[in-house]
């Protein structure tokens, strides 16, 4: 039987790796899949204590959290593809005119 | 037979429903029918008012009034006021003179006004106004009496400023509005008294009360009363409004500022006569006005050149006599000289009007003369109306002028000679305008002479109407010593003289021929004067510039309005300036515009967090996150 710190420990490294990524990638892409390391950084603490409490509802809502990320994806590939189309490239500081 | 109570609820009703057919439909409704529906809807209420006056006549004298309950209008704990009518002596002679002489006025109107473009909404005005009147004359409560009151105003200032491109008749409609406001504030007072002291404001209680108040709470009550009716019936000091609201067309100088509302303020004294003979002071203080009022607007009118405008001042001056009688007790007397005075003063203004119609709008008397052959009917009529305004027997005027003369007399000889010399100047200023009107040669431009005309029947009839009625007016009241029985003195009396009565003068009936014959004696001497001045010598009143020294004073009206502009419009002005100036800019603006400054200044720091990077916006998401984290952590720990 693995200790569940070790899960934890490990979606906590999967998780701050997500974080830097978005924080310091500029590659749109690459910030889609450190957003979903992230998601699934959560699913894993999840799952792992939804294991030690012997307790469903967590693994129903890791279900939840895949479904939600698979349409995020679907929607957010979308928008890449326009803004790609648009701008010929897919770095992030492209869409920075959302401002005064 | 129906049943008189509801022939009395019908009769303001009728103007009401002109005034709502006319007034909702003024842009659908033709000339004609307009005219038709105002005249129609006057004269079913003259009607019926003559029918409730003759069933009143069948009654006997004490049992005279009546009470009319429409509708409970306001009911709470401790206050209550009915929409109810009272119909006694006094106000059946009030609605007949509206109601008729209205009606009159009406008819003439057709004539007058018939190529103006507001003809339907200046007879929708007309029949709002005889409402209101009505209202003010039958309310049998104060509260009916002040709506009343408060719509005839209104009704005035928009007469007044019927003509509402021309800015200075604007003007005249606004002083006339302010003016009166003044005065009805006095009233407004004088009535919430009446409410504290007596617990209600229905004649019925508030009368046979009167004499369980103090007296000096009466004193303030009845000139609290008096000063509303200082504004409305134009005493001193709130006379200017009148002569400037002659900025109206003339039919409503004749309905409103001559015959009907004005006299508002003697009928509401001669109303309450009950506590005006409580409070001598009261009395006192309306006599002194009445008199100061008579002789100082009779000097003005003395020199005013504008035909309207001496006919203005003429009526200040007659109101003043009217207080003057309602000063020395004699109430009917005031009521008669208002019906007669109604009588012939409409039938002035009317002549007046015929006159500027007739000169197409000319109204500068020095710009008239000779007009005797062009327009006979109105030379004649005004004739009529001038001795009776003159008090020439047996004309209406003398009767109801020498009664205020003789009880004058019987309280003090000096109020009499104050009297006297009114009214002769009043039959001075009169000829003069009339023999400066119709003889001698006419001075009117020769393009307006071209034009002359006698006006239209709609308009002669009324003006013969009324020069009967200002003939044999005078023959409801003939005194004692003329071989009369003063007749609506008697009518009047359950009205008038329940209270004290002082309102008989005894005087023998020698004293009294003496007294008519001095003032008749008189007043022919000063028709002598003015006729060989105007007649004879022609002479004509010199220009504007040309006079000098007192004349000019009095020209120029004593400058009362200059002296009240610099008095209270002028420091009003500039009180209202430095509120403007120091209070609304220094104060409420700053105050209002840092709260401004305060949001664009606090604005531009933070629109700096607004940069446009994404990588910005989630590294400070991510630092609030880890912050919050912390905190709680902490916060658990320290737990």
């Amino acid at each position: 039987m693995i200790p569940i710190e070790y899960y934890l420990w490990l979606s906590a490294v999967l998780f701050s790796i997500g974080v830097l990524g978005v924080l310091y990638r500029r590659n749109a892409i690459i910030i889609f899949m450190c957003i979903e390391l992230m998601l699934n950084a959560v699913n894993l603490v999840m799952v792992a204590f939804s294991n030690y409490m012997n307790d469903a509802a967590g693994q129903v809502f890791v279900f939840f959290i895949m479904a939600v990320a698979a349409a995020e994806v679907a929607v957010g590939l979308a928008i890449l593809v326009m803004t790609y189309r648009n701008t010929k490239s897919t770095d992030i500081n492209i869409l920075n005119r959302l401002k005064w | 037979m129906v049943d008189i109570k509801v022939l009395i609820s019908w009769i303001p009703i009728f103007p009401l429903l002109g005034f709502l057919i006319i007034g909702l439909r003024v842009h659908k409704i033709s000339h004609r029918t307009s005219s038709y529906i105002a005249c129609g809807a006057v004269l079913l209420s003259f009607l019926f008012s003559a029918i409730v006056f003759a069933q009143l006549l069948g009654m006997p004298s004490d049992q005279r009034a009546l009470t009319v309950r429409i509708i409970n209008w306001i009911g709470t704990m401790g206050f209550s006021a009915n929409i109810s009518f009272l119909i006694d002596p006094l106000s059946s002679i009030m609605l007949l003179v509206v109601t008729g002489v209205g009606f009159l006025i009406h008819v003439y109107s057709i004539g007058y006004m018939h190529d103006d473009a507001g003809y339907s909404r200046f007879f929708s005005y007309l029949n709002l106004f005889i409402f209101f009147m009505l209202l003010l004359v039958m309310g049998s409560n104060y509260l009916l009496m002040f709506v009343g009151w408060e719509g005839v105003g209104l009704c005035s200032y928009l007469l007044i400023g019927f003509w509402f491109k021309n800015h200075d008749y604007n003007k005249a409609a606004n002083k006339a509005f302010i003016m009166n406001r003044i005065g009805d504030l006095g009233l407004l007072l004088g009535v919430i008294l009446i409410f504290i002291n007596f617990g209600s404001i229905d004649y019925d209680i508030v009368f046979p009360n009167a004499s369980s108040i103090s007296g000096t709470t009466l004193t303030w009550i009845t000139i609290l009363l008096f000063i509303g009716a200082m504004g409305k019936s134009a005493q001193i000091p709130l006379y200017t409004w009148l002569p400037d609201a002659m900025a109206g067309p003339t039919p409503v100088s004749a309905l409103i500022h001559a015959a009907t509302m004005v006299t508002a303020g003697v009928y509401m004294v001669a109303r309450n006569n009950i506590l005006y003979s409580l409070s001598p002071l009261a009395l006192e203080l309306v006599l002194v006005i009445g008199l100061c009022t008579a002789l100082f607007a009779a000097t003005i009118a003395l020199l005013q050149n504008d035909i309207k405008k001496v006919l203005a001042y003429s009526t200040v001056s007659q109101l003043g006599l009217m207080f003057v009688a309602l000063g020395l007790g004699a109430y009917s007397s005031g009521i008669f000289h208002m019906v007669t005075h109604a009588f012939f003063k409409a039938l002035l203004f009317l002549g007046a009007g015929s006159v500027i119609h007739a000169l197409q709008g000319e109204q500068d008397i020095r710009r008239m003369g000779g007009l005797k052959r062009f327009l006979p009917v109105t030379y004649l009529t005004f004739f009529v109306a001038t001795l009776a305004i003159s008090g020439i027997p047996p004309f209406a005027g003398f009767f109801s002028k020498d009664e205020i003369l003789a009880n004058a007399f019987a309280h003090n000889p000096l109020v009499w000679t104050v009297a006297l010399l009114a009214s002769l100047l009043t039959v001075f200023y009169m000829f003069r305008l009339f023999y400066l009107t119709f003889f001698g040669t006419p001075r009117a431009d020769a393009s307006r002479m071209n034009h002359i005309h006698e006006s239209p029947k709609s308009m002669a009839i009324p003006l013969m109407v009324l020069a009967v009625l200002s003939f044999a007016g005078g023959f409801m009241n003939i005194p004692e010593a003329l071989g009369g029985s003063n007749r609506l003195q008697e009518y009047l009396s359950p009205v008038l003289n329940a209270g004290d009565n002082k309102a008989v003068h005894h005087l023998d009936h020698a004293t009294e021929y003496l007294l008519m014959a001095i003032v008749v004696g008189l007043t022919l001497v000063v028709i002598g004067i003015a006729y060989v001045r105007f007649v004879k010598k022609q002479l004509v009143p010199v220009e504007d510039g040309q006079l000098a020294g007192i004349s000019r004073t009095v020209y120029h009206k004593y400058y009362v309005d200059e002296i009240y502009d610099f008095l209270i419009v002028r420091p009003i002005h500039w009180f209202a300036k430095v509120g403007d100036r120091v209070v609304e800019t220094l104060a409420i603006d700053r105050i209002v515009n840092s709260f401004g400054h305060l949001v664009t200044a606090s604005s531009h720091v933070l629109r700096r967090l607004q940069n446009g990077s994404i990588g910005f916006y989630i590294f400070v998401m991510v630092l609030s996150i880890i912050v919050i984290l912390t905190l709680t952590t902490v916060a658990d720990l320290g737990r």
